[in-house]
């Protein structure tokens, strides 16, 4: 159809002889014989394992230790260069990478553990769960996205929640950002679950296992979601680098992780350095989001089209 | 037409009720009284007290029975969520934390530097992008068309920020193409905004015109197209008259929408560019902690927003005969 560069797979496959296959094996194929898909997973998967060695305390755990002079300029000792407390810029970009990677993860999984029921049930029960459930995302959604996780962040900054009981919660730093992205940022997801939930409550399947005896949530979890699970798939692979990029404007904006390197504390410190010529620390920020943004953006693309190419409008 | 414009009204009532509940849960409930931050360290008691008056975290929360029982039921609504109601409803949300002026009275003055900033970055990424994707959408399939979507997704990648700050260093600073900061009021704005402007257009661009494109590809492929080309319509005539016409529906509901939000500016090229708008005055609020001013900004976007969705609505009726409004 349209996009012939992100999808290179029109070859064989044609309705006739795919019959015998599933969805997901499928989507493989398409996946791996698309090139570019598969350099971006790699760059994706490395960006894990960094994320991974760090969060481990294997890699750049020492990157508090200063490593010479302020503002040293990249050399064979510190590749990226030192910042104004003379702290190594490439141990920075590798720890940030680990609370970028933490944040949209984070933010991912609330996301999805609001978004994903709340639409199942808004579109299999109908009537007034679904009014109730709607309304509530409407509101959502009706305030500027940016005006409404900065005004989460804003007053969940510094909250002890339960104060005084077992359960004490401080949302200190990075807490409150990839909450505040998490709680703002489902709103998408169920809207395609709620709709895709309503096609399929029709079908015969779910009229099928109602004749068994099925309850209502034993269909919704053991028969309809698993048939659309695949846009909770596109959508938060689509999705997790707005959050990289969310994390960053928080950041920038004093709402977000201190006492701790991230990307979006780098790029502001880098604010007051540019103008004396000093732009690894910049640089160093820049590129990382630019690569795993790339890749996100090219593979989950990818997928989407692998997957259910005619989301290509929806997502 | 007015039965339905009425209609759409109403059902923005229990949207906006919803959004006054949820600017109270956030700012009432979960952020709460600051009076004694607010005062400083060395404040004495009255102070604290006098404050807490002020911006009315001495009321009960939801209702006031203490009053209720001395004044009657009109009492029981003298409680801060009922205040925050009233604001909300009469756009009368108070004095500021930070400079102690009316809330209202700075976001009117700030709207007019937000779009003069908002609406330039507006219209010409809209037809930028939807000229460029017509073009591409004709050699779509060629070297052309894969180069121009690998350079979208490339500039969809690149974080915002640094956008504007290498923008703001190379053009501003480094060839001193621009002024780098400032600005002023009337016609001498236009030296400041031009590269505000600039950045803005670039930034956004990526997503733009592959946005566009995809709608656009999937009228090309339209029955009608291969008609009119076996009419022997020329290429540009089929693009322009016939395939844009069909396109405007989707991009209406982008270009629509995104009207009301131009008046919230820009948060963070202001900021870069010391621009005097609502994106400014947000992002100082934050900075300050000054409550009430978010609070407000995020009942108005949600407002201006309501008002872009009806907006939407009565443009696709205008632009389609087919739709029509019940």
């Amino acid at each position: 159809m349209s996009d012939h560069f992100l999808i290179t797979d029109v070859n064989d496959s044609s309705s006739a002889n795919t019959a015998g296959r599933s969805l997901w094996a499928d989507a493989r194929r398409k996946l791996y014989t698309n090139r570019l898909a598969m350099i971006s997973l790699v760059i994706i998967v490395i960006y894990v394992l960094v994320a991974i060695l760090v969060g481990t305390g294997l890699l750049a755990s020492n990157w508090d230790e200063s490593v010479g002079s302020a503002y040293e300029k990249p050399s064979w000792q510190n590749p990226l260069g030192t910042d104004i407390f003379g702290l190594s810029v490439w141990r920075k970009v590798l720890y940030g990478t680990k609370v970028s990677l933490t944040v949209a993860m984070l933010a991912s999984l609330i996301s999805i553990a609001i978004g994903l029921p709340l639409g199942a049930i808004a579109g299999f029960f109908g009537k007034w769960l679904d009014e109730i459930i709607v309304w509530l995302y409407s509101t959502l959604q009706s305030v500027p996205y940016i005006l409404l996780i900065m005004a989460f962040a804003f007053v969940l900054r510094d909250k002890v929640l339960f104060k005084g009981t077992s359960y004490e919660v401080s949302l200190a730093g990075m807490t409150a950002v990839y909450l505040a992205i998490g709680l703002t940022s489902w709103v998408g997801l169920c809207r395609l679950i709620r709709g895709e939930v309503m096609k399929h409550k029709e079908r015969e399947y779910v009229t099928a296992a109602r004749s068994f005896g099925c309850g209502n949530f034993y269909i919704i979890f053991r028969h309809v979601l698993p048939n659309v699970f695949h846009l909770v798939i596109i959508d938060f692979s689509l999705r997790f680098v707005s959050f990289i990029h969310a994390e960053v404007i928080l950041s920038y904006l004093g709402l977000g992780a201190k006492n701790q390197p991230s990307w979006g504390v780098m790029i502001d410190d880098a604010r007051l350095e540019l103008a004396r010529g000093v732009w690894w620390q910049m640089a160093a920020a820049t590129v990382a989001i630019f690569f795993i943004s790339l890749a996100l953006n090219i593979f989950g693309d990818a997928l989407r089209d692998a997957i259910d190419p005619r989301l290509r409008k929806a997502v | 037409m007015k039965t339905y414009i009425i209609r759409r009204l109403l059902y923005m009532i229990p949207i906006v009720f919803g959004v006054m509940l949820i600017t109270f849960i956030l700012f009432n409930v979960v952020g709460g009284d600051r009076s004694v931050e607010l005062a400083g360290k060395t404040a004495s008691a009255e102070t604290i007290a006098e404050i807490r008056h002020e911006y009315g975290w001495d009321k009960p929360m939801y209702f006031n029975t203490v009053a209720a029982g001395e004044r009657g039921f009109k009492g029981l609504f003298d409680s801060q969520l009922f205040h925050h109601l009233r604001k909300c409803l009469t756009l009368d949300f108070g004095k500021s934390i930070r400079d102690r002026r009316f809330i209202i009275d700075i976001i009117k003055e700030g709207a007019g530097a937000s779009l003069s900033l908002t609406v330039p970055i507006f219209l010409i990424s809209v037809l930028a992008a939807l000229a460029i994707s017509l073009l591409v959408a004709h050699w779509r399939g060629t070297k052309f068309d894969r180069i121009l979507v690998v350079l979208c997704v490339v500039g969809m990648s690149m974080p915002y920020l640094s956008y504007i700050m290498l923008g703001q260093y190379f053009l501003g600073y480094k060839l001193n193409l621009f002024p780098v900061f400032g600005y002023e009021p009337g016609l001498a704005a236009v030296q400041y905004l031009a590269l505000p402007v600039l950045i803005g257009v670039i930034s956004g661009l990526g997503s733009e015109v592959r946005m566009y494109r995809t709608i656009i590809l999937d009228e090309i492929g339209a029955d009608y197209v291969r008609t009119a080309r076996a009419k022997g319509l020329a290429t540009p005539n089929i693009l322009f008259k016939h395939v844009l016409k069909n396109a405007m529906i989707p991009v209406i509901t982008r270009v629509v929408l995104a009207i009301p939000f131009l008046f919230l500016g820009s948060l963070l090229l202001e900021r870069f560019f010391g621009i005097p708008g609502l994106g400014y005055l947000t992002i100082e609020a934050i900075s300050s902690r000054d409550d009430p001013v978010i609070s407000a900004m995020t009942f108005i976007g949600a407002l201006l927003y309501l008002f872009g969705l009806i907006a939407t609505d009565i443009c696709y009726a205008l632009v389609d005969p087919r739709v029509k409004l019940k």
